[in-house]
């Protein structure tokens, strides 16, 4: 007998039943399908920029609202020579065509090891806790939000919502399954691994920036 | 992972005494437990939520075979493969294969409980492959040679001294004092680990039916660089770690963090499913679930199956007096504290972790923190009764226990000797109102006093007030 054979036997043994019948198959198929919508964090905020800003800070993130997608290179550009950063950036194509300052050098594949700054479209940003989601795909390499120790993020404001039930239906609707890879991120990478002491920048990036377009 | 938790009894006497554990100890009060309690208490939901959870689970439990089934036809669905693992034998039998397939040198792994039941950095290492830990803790108690001490932050009983030290000997290079100096350094080792490595190994917090995802919870986001940059992703989760879709899961993301560290929400919380898609231009090229059992199946329909809702967040042990003096080495094995003290037994045996159940004062702080409402007490106290029903209680505990039974069962025979044992404890304290030393446990009275009876019982006072007989 295969082990997955061993194990589905031994779970129906400890239930002391056989397998499921067909009604209870459908009914828990119908549970996927449609899912409880269980307890939710209150979210009563007025404006959820505001929560989101507030929340996102509160863990060593920073924020800054733009009016238009044009806008992204130069507030990259400011927050760069800000930190002291090359003009170098891996960019997903989700952001499209930007006009980029001079001496700037772009590249859209995934992120090598000497990579210092990253710039990715954010999927929907969560109110509730301050969060970012991400999606992976051929215009929104992963490497890019988890290798350059710098990471700008960019969250048009109708992209943000109150829960992260919210994303789901948003997910739904997009129709195509779960992406390979699904992102939520709340701040930079810490780390308390030294005395319960939080460190930022542990191996993710070290500074994290939303540009809340919109 | 060694079994040492037969040695239960003279680890913890020698935890007790290891300075630089105690100073490691004393900061767990501090950090996770005021973290936890601010949490929870900001969050009007976070008692409805803890019920939900429960619930869920044992909706889940209730129905395993199925949710299983479906989770593995939707990884299938995205072109992973879902292995199954009766034991850690079989589990390193699958990983060892799929790492060779791959024409593996080097590993990398994210933080994982269930690989450590497997021993599977040990029989990686066997097989001449080169393991990296990329959690930080995790790398600090590699570089240590030592076993983790707590389910989420494994190298909680080092100090910064201690870890500079590790760091100086491997790194060859001048020692660091600075705490941030410390991590900047491990970042950049580490950084080129991820790089090179073949395959990368992840636990799974959580496993969608609904979407065939596996989710990892982690703040310094070395789970994502570890299975985003090698060829091939291997995670390995436990058998009852399936939840049935995303809204189910969104319940646990609230609780989860909260529970374990006091956050709102980790920094990152990762959906992986199945491998690069066409067009990616990252990510691992194979996608490898492998699902442990190891004993997790027994537990269904026993009087233990509550213990399969556990989501290892870890506010049990942080909790924990007895964890708190004696830390999680002490325990020898996988899982300390309260959780480790149901779950060795359980998948272990009963032989050899006789004192694990024992080494609990029954206070009831697990249960009440339990983010899934694990009646862990209660079941401590199972354990005690089957070690009891076969015979495994010492004989000196049993006699006295006997006698205890044979006293209280006969109710003017117990007043006596009350009687008789008050005025004995109240002569020996001499009028000093504390005794220094005990007669038949001199362990008891090694570190503290105990207050001496003034004479009297409780029941010949209450009677002398009330001015009856």
């Amino acid at each position: 007998m295969s082990s997955r054979d061993t194990i589905f036997k031994a779970i129906r043994q400890g239930l002391g039943r056989g397998p499921l019948d067909d009604a209870a198959r459908k009914q828990l198929d119908a549970r996927i399908a449609n899912p409880p919508q269980h307890i939710r964090a209150t979210v009563d905020d007025a404006d959820l920029v505001a929560r989101f800003a507030q929340r996102f800070e509160s863990r060593s993130g920073t924020t800054e609202r733009i009016a238009s997608l044009a806008d992204v290179p130069a507030a990259v550009a400011a927050l760069a020579e800000s930190y002291a950063i090359a003009p170098s950036a891996v960019v997903g194509t989700a952001l499209g065509e930007l006009a980029w300052p001079e001496g700037w050098q772009i590249d859209h594949g995934a992120a090598t090891i000497d990579v210092m700054l990253g710039v990715s479209l954010a999927w929907r940003g969560i109110a509730e806790t301050g969060s970012i989601l991400m999606l992976s795909g051929p215009d929104r390499p992963i490497t890019h939000n988890f290798v350059p120790e710098t990471h700008v993020v960019v969250l048009p404001v109708e992209h943000l919502v109150r829960h992260y039930e919210d994303c789901w239906v948003a997910l739904r609707e997009r129709g195509q399954g779960a992406p390979r890879a699904m992102n939520f991120i709340s701040g930079p990478s810490r780390t308390g691994d030294v005395e319960q002491t939080i460190e930022l920048g542990a191996h993710g990036p070290r500074r994290m920036h939303v540009l809340i377009l919109g | 992972m060694e079994f040492r938790s037969p040695e239960f009894k003279t680890r913890a006497v020698h935890a007790l005494h290891d300075a630089n554990l105690q100073k490691a100890l004393s900061n767990t009060k501090a950090g996770f437990v005021v973290k936890r309690a601010q949490a929870a208490a900001e969050m009007p939901e976070f008692e409805a939520l803890r019920d939900t959870a429960a619930e869920i689970k044992d909706h889940v439990l209730n129905n395993l075979d199925h949710y299983l089934e479906k989770y593995e036809a939707a990884v299938t669905a995205a072109g992973g493969h879902v292995h199954f693992a009766t034991d850690a034998e079989d589990a390193r039998r699958i990983i060892l294969g799929i790492c060779k397939k791959a024409n593996a040198k080097r590993i990398t792994k994210g933080k994982s409980m269930v690989s450590e039941e497997m021993s599977l950095n040990e029989a990686l290492i066997g097989e001449g492959y080169e393991v990296v830990e990329t959690d930080l803790g995790e790398y600090i108690i590699q570089l240590a040679d030592e076993p983790p001490s707590h389910i989420i932050a494994p190298a909680i009983h080092k100090t910064k001294d201690q870890v500079a030290d590790l760091f100086a000997a491997a790194h060859n290079k001048p020692r660091k004092t600075d705490r941030a100096a410390l991590v900047a350094e491990a970042r950049e080792v580490l950084r080129e680990k991820y790089f090179t490595a073949e395959v990368g190994i992840t636990g799974g917090n959580f496993l969608v039916a609904e979407t065939g995802s596996s989710v990892i919870v982690t703040n310094e986001g070395n789970g994502d660089l570890t299975q985003t940059l090698a060829k091939v992703h291997i995670v390995t989760s436990g058998i009852e770690r399936v939840i049935p879709s995303l809204d189910d899961l969104s319940v646990f993301l609230r609780i989860l963090a909260r529970s374990a560290t006091g956050q709102e929400t980790e920094s990152y919380t990762t959906f992986s499913t199945g491998p690069r898609r066409d067009g990616d231009i990252d990510g691992p090229e194979e996608y490898h679930v492998v699902l442990l059992d190891n004993g997790r199946s027994k537990m269904l329909g026993s009087r233990f199956q509550d213990m399969l809702r556990c989501i290892r967040c870890g506010a049990c042990m942080n909790h924990c007096p007895v964890y708190g003096s004696i830390g999680g080495h002490a325990y020898g094995w996988v899982y300390p504290g309260p959780m480790g003290s149901v779950l060795t037994p359980l998948i272990k045996g009963m032989d050899g972790t006789y004192d694990l159940p024992n080494a609990c004062t029954l206070n009831g702080r697990c249960k009440s923190v339990c983010p899934v409402r694990i009646p862990l007490p209660d079941l401590l106290r199972e354990i005690r009764h089957n070690q009891f029903r076969q015979d495994m209680t010492p004989k000196r505990q049993k006699q006295a226990l006997k006698l205890w039974r044979y006293v209280a069962e006969r109710p003017k025979l117990y007043h006596f000797a009350e009687r008789i044992g008050v005025r004995i404890l109240a002569s020996m304290a001499n009028g000093k109102g504390k005794l220094r030393s005990l007669p038949f446990d001199p362990g008891w009275t090694g570190a503290r006093d105990l207050p001496a009876p003034t004479g009297r019982t409780f029941l010949e006072l209450w009677q002398a007030k009330r001015g009856d007989k």
